[in-house]
């Protein structure tokens, strides 16, 4: 039996003067005690939708949910004793110092006042919150805020951590620390159960993935499987002499899961390929023994976009934008 | 990061165990750390602080020297009819600090974080209406000072004066309810003030805080003898025994009987009011 559970959930909301949203169509997932289970989409696919109705902020309209055997629905406040949520929007309260902040989560928790001091300081410790101990937290960087937010979360020991989208909005340099802080918590044993915008953070720290769009699951597994589904990597090579199309395109086909494309100016031409580093040096190989002349060579994670225009057919909704913006 | 990401591997498992109080004892303990945060706020946000003793100060000020030259009571000192006037204004509009503040912390999102620890439903509003009672507490202490240091004085007994001020605080703490369904159910903290400011500037003019309500011209006359704001007014000045001999409050009931018409708001605001916010608290986050 999965140790968090979710069956068909459904969440319609009613915002004043504007047409119902779906934000929730028959959701369904399963996690496994100890693992890390990723909830993958864009904006408005229905992720933060899904992680309030598991932490009990909102309930949803249909279906079941539960944790440990505990249903979210009619034992909120065991579910709250157990659960420890920490997300995108940081929710400290400014005002009041790492250790305060941390002290009062813990009253909450109902731990008693000797306990609550003594692990807010344990955790000002082990996450690096010194400079910020004492003072009032706002004044302090994105990256330290999203720490004592986490840190807030695992005041106690959580049977299932939520994160939601833990990295949106931070620089590269903070989502590192970040991640390299999940996999460890992950490693000591934690269910964690984590949305994100981004491919890269999913294939990183998930075991088991869920795509989700418009409210439902539309493709699950490891991120491998994913990969595979969806083309591991793209290799993009642009030419110096159109001339030498032909030649790249076959040297392409024989790699790539898919027939390469060619842009519009005919000397840049792209295909997925499963394994990227042995298929790339295949591609140069054969070029070089040909003497074509490459002007640039590139290798492509693949992005949520590309995912979703195999899972879809379409791109993303976000990338739908970009694209409108950018002409 | 590598060093604390070491230290992190063994969090989980020094972690306490959290326990189970029963039902009043978590509903006490919840209730107090709520109250704890807003205290310490108080000492972290100055301008919280600066406008609960200040701008009491300026009013008791203006008031006592700008208008007492120039306004006359029969039988009495303008000082002494004013300062119940003041002392209401000040409560009432401190009263909306609590719709501000929870407008703030939905938006801040830690409102969110409440709602998924293991306390008490109420007990977020209950910390929030307790803070801001004593700050309205503490303004009214440096008001009754500032109002002694002008020459405003007590006519009637200490034990009555201590009832007019419980009363005024205990009409701010149940508007401050009212201000806390407010808070819950608009977007932005910015629409507080705006709407504090537009209901409630008419609402303390429009009444017999400033000026004795019978030389009004007769439509605000009715509106005044009717005002709740009135009522409070009144009852206070009668508790201090500041109302000057022979003096026409009004024919209205409230006026005739204001000391339990206050009451009596009292207890139906907070009736109304206090499950109404505790159910919002509970729904919250269910709109889009």
């Amino acid at each position: 039996m999965p140790f968090l559970e979710a069956v068909d959930l459904r969440v319609t909301y009613h915002p004043r003067k504007a047409p119902e949203v779906r934000a929730l169509d028959g959701l369904s997932l399963d996690v496994p005690q100890g693992t890390v289970f990723g909830l993958l989409g864009p904006n408005g696919a229905g992720k933060s939708t899904a992680v309030k109705v598991l932490t009990t902020l909102i309930r949803a309209d249909s279906g079941t949910a539960t944790i440990d055997g505990i249903d979210v629905r009619h034992d909120p406040d065991a579910i709250r004793r157990r659960i420890g949520v920490a997300g995108q929007y940081a929710a400290v309260d400014e005002n009041l110092s790492a250790l305060e902040n941390l002290d009062m989560v813990g009253r909450l928790y109902h731990l008693s006042a000797a306990d609550s001091r003594r692990r807010a300081a344990e955790l000002v410790d082990h996450f690096d919150l010194g400079e910020a101990k004492n003072r009032p937290v706002k004044g302090f960087s994105g990256g330290m805020r999203r720490r004592i937010d986490l840190a807030c979360a695992l005041v106690i020991a959580p049977a299932v951590l939520f994160l939601d989208e833990p990295t949106t909005g931070l620089d590269p340099r903070s989502r590192m620390d970040m991640w390299e802080v999940i996999e460890r918590l992950s490693a000591s044993g934690t269910t964690v159960l984590l949305t994100t915008q981004y491919l890269e953070e999913a294939d990183r720290l998930a075991d088991d993935i869920a795509v989700i769009d418009h409210g439902r699951v539309i493709a699950r597994g490891s991120a491998d499987e994913l990969k595979a589904r969806i083309g591991g990597q793209r290799i993009q090579l642009t030419l110096v002499s159109e001339a030498d199309l032909p030649a790249a395109t076959a040297a392409l086909e024989r790699v790539g899961t898919g027939a390469p494309d060619v842009a519009a100016d005919g000397r840049a031409v792209s295909v997925t390929v499963s394994q990227g580093a042995p298929a790339l040096a295949e591609v140069l190989a054969q070029l070089g023994e040909q003497g074509v002349e490459l002007h640039d060579v590139g290798m492509q994670r693949p992005t949520l976009d590309d995912v979703f225009l195999r899972l879809t057919g379409r791109a993303t909704e976000d990338g739908d934008e970009e694209t409108r913006k950018a002409s | 990061m590598t060093v604390e990401a070491t230290r992190i591997l063994g969090t989980i498992d020094s972690a306490p165990v959290p326990r189970t109080p029963s039902p009043l004892a978590a509903w006490f303990s919840d209730g107090w750390i709520a109250t704890r945060r807003n205290l310490l706020k108080i000492r972290r946000v100055p301008d919280v602080l600066v406008f609960t003793t200040l701008q009491p100060i300026m009013f008791v000020l203006l008031f006592s020297y700008v208008y007492a030259g120039s306004i006359d009571i029969p039988g009495s000192d303008y000082k002494e009819f004013i300062m119940a006037g003041i002392f209401a204004q000040t409560v009432v509009f401190g009263a909306t600090w609590s719709g501000y503040a929870t407008a703030q912390d939905i938006r801040d999102g830690i409102i969110d974080r409440f709602r998924t620890l293991p306390m008490r439903r109420s007990a977020v509003l209950v910390g929030r209406t307790n803070g801001d009672l004593l700050i309205n507490s503490i303004s009214m202490v440096v008001m009754i000072l500032s109002g002694l240091l002008v020459g405003w004085r007590v006519r009637s007994s200490l034990l009555e004066g201590l009832a007019g001020v419980a009363l005024l605080l205990g009409f701010a703490y149940a508007l401050s309810w009212v201000f806390v369904f407010i808070g819950l159910t608009v977007r932005s903290p910015e629409i507080i003030n705006n709407v504090s400011f537009i209901v409630l500037f008419p609402l303390t003019f429009i009444s017999n805080a400033f000026v004795p309500s019978e030389n009004l011209p007769t439509p605000l006359r009715i509106f005044a003898e009717w005002n709740p704001v009135s009522a409070l007014v009144l009852a206070a000045r009668r508790l201090f025994g500041n109302v000057p001999p022979g003096m026409q409050v009004g024919d209205t009931w409230p006026l005739q009987n204001p000391v339990a018409a206050v009451l009596i708001g009292i207890v139906v605001l907070l009736a109304i009011f206090v499950p109404l916010s505790i159910r919002r608290f509970a729904r919250l986050g269910s709109r889009a």
